[in-house]
């Protein structure tokens, strides 16, 4: 497989995105707002704590659970994306012209995968930054230290999130193939989020321990799994003979 | 430069390429002509390496289809205009060209070069920084076919270059298309537009799941339904009508003073023909050969087709 191939597919999805400015603002969006509101519920619940001590157990509860919620994201976010760069493609006929290159599926997948998976990981980590200086900002008189960084925060923004985010393409891509309209493929592509939200319902009812470094790794290393699982479903989804004949 | 040897393609029980046997040589255009459904675009799409075959055997440019490691190769030799043109439209024609170059792997050089070449060839430099989404089908159809040549392919794959153009964007398309057999470049070309087949193609095959018949437009005129000879006389006779029939050269026909014989090769057998009328007294007003045309023998083969 030729990377430089890959790459030229990539330039140009994400000479594409530049072009359409309302795709660039319904990703980069949802992160900057949710990095906006997040530090503000912080504050809000440390405000109404009745005591310091109040304050110090609300924010060992929410924190955790605040910083898990980006792995949520990080599946929310590739969905508009990578449904846009395969569906896309797929309602603009571009796809026939593209396959009678002199390249490989795998070539033009994993180019599809980094158009998608690129803004995807910048927008969620944009985002973490700023939900990170926010708390520290919010959180440091309470807490008499900076929360963020530390080992949890790393494991998730630095491993997880992209874990998530390729899990997401990968899903996304198995839709688009079966989709012929760009919200189904995007609606259904969000499906993946299931099970991060689960978790993190169990996080706020203590059935899950967030803030424990072992647990968000075995998040982590199951998400791998199920990264490894898709790609091959999607090789054999994204396969010229199979597009060609018969996506609809 | 192309040659297929019963190439076949079944979709599950559906056959819609049926032992498709041609050869087109090099620097020529060939057109392979058909209904819609007749499989000429699944025919294109295996030439290409893009879809499998089930049976049979093709090379393009020497190269075999169905050979995984020869699809590549095959790939990077041809040029494709698909059916539908597939243009980025929201990169300008300039980015939708350099982006295919860089696929090829084409020089930047090159690359850049070429750009401007084809684009000003069909008239389109002026707008190669706008968005393609502000162009006409015209102006779309030509970008493809900049597209398909922006590598300098030997072969190209047209599948339906003029369909749904007005007549002055189709014309523009097939002197284009002229231009380049100028080149030496080898054209197959899908068409269902007969004027068009018969205006720049070569040699056509007319496929309707299998292969109907094949040869240059005026063969194809003269085998399916042969030719006639219309002779106008002052009066048609008795002993006229006898030396006719007694020649025994093809069915004869008479309407008012005009009488009509079936021949195979009017031009070398008119002689024979008014030879005989002559010795039976007949007086010639106007003689005129008569013959089938493209689209007769196209209908005929392909009813026979339906109907079988």
């Amino acid at each position: 497989m030729r990377l430089s191939i890959s790459w030229i597919v990539a330039s140009k999805d994400f000479k594409t995105f530049r072009r359409k400015r309302n795709l660039m603002y319904s990703i980069f969006i949802l992160p900057v707002l949710v990095s906006a509101l997040l530090p503000a519920v912080t504050n809000l619940m440390v405000q109404r704590a009745s005591d310091h001590s109040a304050a110090l157990t609300r924010l060992t509860l929410i924190l955790p659970a605040f910083t898990f919620f980006y792995m949520i994201l990080a599946g929310v976010i590739p969905a508009a994306i990578a449904s846009y760069t395969i569906v896309g493609e797929k309602v603009e006929r571009t796809l026939e012209p593209l396959l009678a290159t002199p390249t490989t599926d795998s070539e033009i997948l994993f180019g599809k995968g980094i158009s998608a998976f690129v803004p995807s990981v910048s927008a969620v980590l944009a985002g973490s930054v700023i939900f990170m200086v926010l708390t520290d900002l919010i959180t440091h008189g309470t807490l008499g230290y900076y929360y963020f960084p530390n080992w949890n925060a790393a494991i998730i923004f630095l491993l997880a999130v992209p874990l998530t985010v390729i899990m997401s393409v990968e899903w996304n891509v198995i839709v688009s193939a079966r989709a012929t309209d760009v919200r189904v493929a995007q609606q259904i592509g969000m499906l993946v989020i299931a099970p991060l939200a689960g978790i993190y319902v169990l996080g706020e009812i203590n059935m899950v321990n967030l803030s424990d470094a072992g647990n968000l790794l075995i998040v982590a290393a199951v998400i791998l799994l199920v990264d490894v699982l898709l790609f091959s479903l999607t090789r054999a989804t994204f396969r010229r003979e199979e597009i060609l004949t018969k996506w609809k | 430069m192309i040659d297929t040897e019963g190439l076949t393609k079944k979709f599950g029980e559906l056959t819609a390429v049926d032992r498709l046997t041609i050869h087109v040589d090099e620097g020529e255009i060939f057109g392979l002509l058909g209904p819609n459904g007749a499989g000429k675009t699944t025919t294109v799409r295996m030439l290409c390496s893009l879809i499998s075959k089930t049976g049979g055997s093709a090379r393009v440019a020497g190269y075999d289809v169905g050979n995984q490691a020869d699809s590549l190769k095959i790939r990077g030799l041809i040029g494709f205009v698909p059916d539908n043109v597939g243009l980025y439209e929201a990169l300008t024609a300039y980015d939708n060209l350099d982006f295919y170059g860089k696929l090829h792997s084409t020089p930047e050089a090159r690359r850049k070069e070429n750009i401007e070449r084809f684009l000003k060839m069909l008239g389109l430099w002026e707008k190669k920084d706008d968005d393609v989404s502000t162009f006409s089908k015209g102006m779309k159809q030509k970008l493809a076919l900049a597209r398909a040549l922006i590598h300098d392919p030997k072969v190209l794959f047209l599948d339906e270059p003029t369909a749904n153009l007005d007549p002055e964007a189709a014309k523009t398309v097939r002197d284009f298309i002229l231009e380049l057999k100028g080149e030496g470049r080898t054209i197959f070309l899908n068409t269902h537009n007969l004027d068009e087949a018969q205006r720049i193609c070569d040699r056509i095959g007319i496929l309707n799941t299998s292969l109907r018949a094949l040869g240059t437009p005026e063969e194809l005129e003269r085998t399916v339904k042969g030719r006639a000879t219309v002779v106008q006389l002052e009066q048609v006779t008795e002993p006229i009508l006898d030396a006719l029939h007694g020649l025994s050269l093809g069915e004869v026909s008479v309407e008012r003073n005009k009488v009509t014989i079936s021949l195979a090769d009017p031009e070398k057998q008119n002689a024979t023909v008014m030879d005989a009328i002559f010795r039976a007294g007949g007086r010639v007003r106007s003689v005129n050969v008569v013959g089938s045309t493209l689209e007769e023998a196209y209908l005929k083969l392909v009813r026979e087709k339906e109907e079988k």
